[in-house]
């Protein structure tokens, strides 16, 4: 098999036009899980019970099934019970949620992470719950936590892939189509790769750099 | 003079352990009041009692009033809600033995967002305020710095600022200088000190400074196993104790008195 730069050429205005779809499924789902898994965290450490309980397992589960199950689900499922959605916004929805259960657990320890005494003084000082999370919790918890934060969006823009399956046309279904109707495949399949690799590679090493400047203070 | 806290009938425990056990208390208004004991008696417990901290498990704690940890509707006593706690927690303020400043915020920023979250004060009186509590305090100067810029002896006294600026009707000390190097103690103590000359706030205060504890306040109660054993202006405690326990647990400190 030859490497053929006609092909190159023919498939790259689709493979591009796929990769801005995946950048925009990778940043709208991430910002899906920030919010979703925050909401999640303070949930999860609720003083209610039942509700916390309720809120961990229920997203336990969600973590422990298969992104691409809950894509069909959202996708073929739903409209059994009269819900229809998009293909990219149910693709958005299924990363957005699958991952918020794994931001959620790093918005937990992070807030875990701020000593009692910070709430304690907040209360002292009159704050009110929201605006102790607001304005003394948060601002303490957060800039820990956003490496791992930018790894997991690594991870999801990974993951995109799977949206193929529910028929978004993303960078690698991009691909895909051409080389099913074409009978190429080296050429396409490789460019995905590249393509994966030109923005994870950088994106690796912001994330890496982010962690340095983050890491812990050693005098407190 | 009016009773500003009143604690009848407390008991609280954890697990266990009774650290109150059935504490009655009152404490006028503007009164300066040290609590000493041996560790575990239950006096922090009293404090954080009264900055809802700590829920009580029976008995009544009135503050300037009003129920603390209780409200009345149509005449039953029931537990306080959050809304109620809230109203009453704008009386009282506390400094803690681990400073608790915001790490994240700057000095004078430490002084200033609790003034204007809380109580609603503009930006500029805010930071007027700011200014003029930390000249109190000796810290001019150190506006700008972050908290761990600053030795442990400025952090509690840019605690004490932080707390003053919410014009408290009490104030808790909480072993406020138990955390510090030997060398910083005496900051602190002298603030205090000024403090306690200068306003008609009503303090309490958690210590094992009986020398402080001698000067600062108009009266001393000690504490043991959750319950007061005596109490009496600091004359009386620390040079002619009535009872045993008392006279025990100050030997420990000969000398430093």
């Amino acid at each position: 098999m030859e490497w053929s730069w006609t092909v190159v050429l023919d498939v790259m205005p689709k493979m591009l036009a796929g990769l801005v779809i995946t950048i925009q499924a990778t940043f709208i789902g991430a910002i899906l899980a920030y919010v979703l898994g925050l909401m999640l965290a303070i949930l999860k450490m609720s003083k209610s019970k039942p509700l916390a309980f309720s809120v961990y397992w229920s997203s336990e589960f969600v973590r422990r099934t298969p992104l691409l199950v809950q894509l069909y689900f959202l996708f073929y499922v739903l409209p059994d019970f009269g819900i229809f959605l998009e293909p990219f916004t149910a693709g958005v929805l299924g990363l957005g949620i699958h991952f918020s259960t794994y931001t959620s657990e790093v918005f937990r320890a992070g807030i875990e992470n701020v000593p009692k005494g910070q709430w304690e003084a907040a209360k002292s000082l009159n704050y009110t719950p929201y605006q102790t999370m607001r304005y003394v919790i948060l601002p303490q918890a957060i800039p820990p936590m956003i490496p791992p934060l930018a790894n997991y969006l690594i991870t999801m823009f990974k993951e995109t892939p799977l949206l193929a399956a529910i028929t978004v046309v993303e960078l690698f279904n991009a691909a895909n189509i051409y080389s099913n109707s074409n009978y190429k495949y080296l050429e396409p399949m490789t460019l995905v790769g590249v393509f994966f690799l030109l923005v994870s590679v950088p994106a690796a090493i912001a994330a890496n750099r982010l962690e340095q400047k983050f890491k812990p203070e050693e005098v407190r | 003079m009016n009773k500003i806290i009143e604690f009848q009938g407390v008991s609280k425990s954890f697990g266990d352990l009774q650290v109150l056990e059935n504490l009655n208390l009152h404490v006028m208004s503007g009164e300066k009041l040290a609590l000493i004991g041996p560790s575990g008696s239950g006096k922090t417990t009293i404090l954080r009692i009264l900055m809802t901290l700590e829920p009580i498990d029976s008995g009544i704690v009135m503050v300037d009033g009003d129920y603390l940890w209780h409200q009345k509707t149509d005449n039953k006593l029931e537990p306080a809600s959050e809304k109620h706690l809230h109203k009453m927690r704008q009386n009282i303020c506390m400094v803690f033995q681990q400073f608790n400043l915001f790490p994240h915020l700057t000095v004078v920023d430490n002084i200033v967002q609790p003034q204007v979250l809380i109580k609603k004060s503009n930006k500029n009186d805010a930071l007027n305020k700011a200014e003029e509590l930390l000249a109190l305090v000796g810290l001019e100067g150190k506006e700008s710095q972050y908290p761990h810029q600053l030795s442990g002896g400025q952090q509690q006294r840019v605690a004490i600022a932080r707390a003053l600026a919410m014009d408290p009707k009490i104030m808790l000390f909480d072993e406020v200088t138990s955390a510090l190097d030997p060398e910083l103690v005496d900051e602190v103590l002298t603030v205090l000190h000024q403090l306690a000359e200068s306003t008609d706030t009503t303090m309490l205060t958690v210590t094992h400074e009986m020398n402080f504890a001698r000067d600062f306040a108009d009266r001393v109660l000690f504490f043991d196993k959750g319950k007061i054993v005596e109490s009496g202006p600091p004359d009386m405690i620390f040079t002619n104790p009535k009872e045993a326990r008392t006279r025990d647990f100050l030997k420990n400190f000969i000398g430093k008195i």
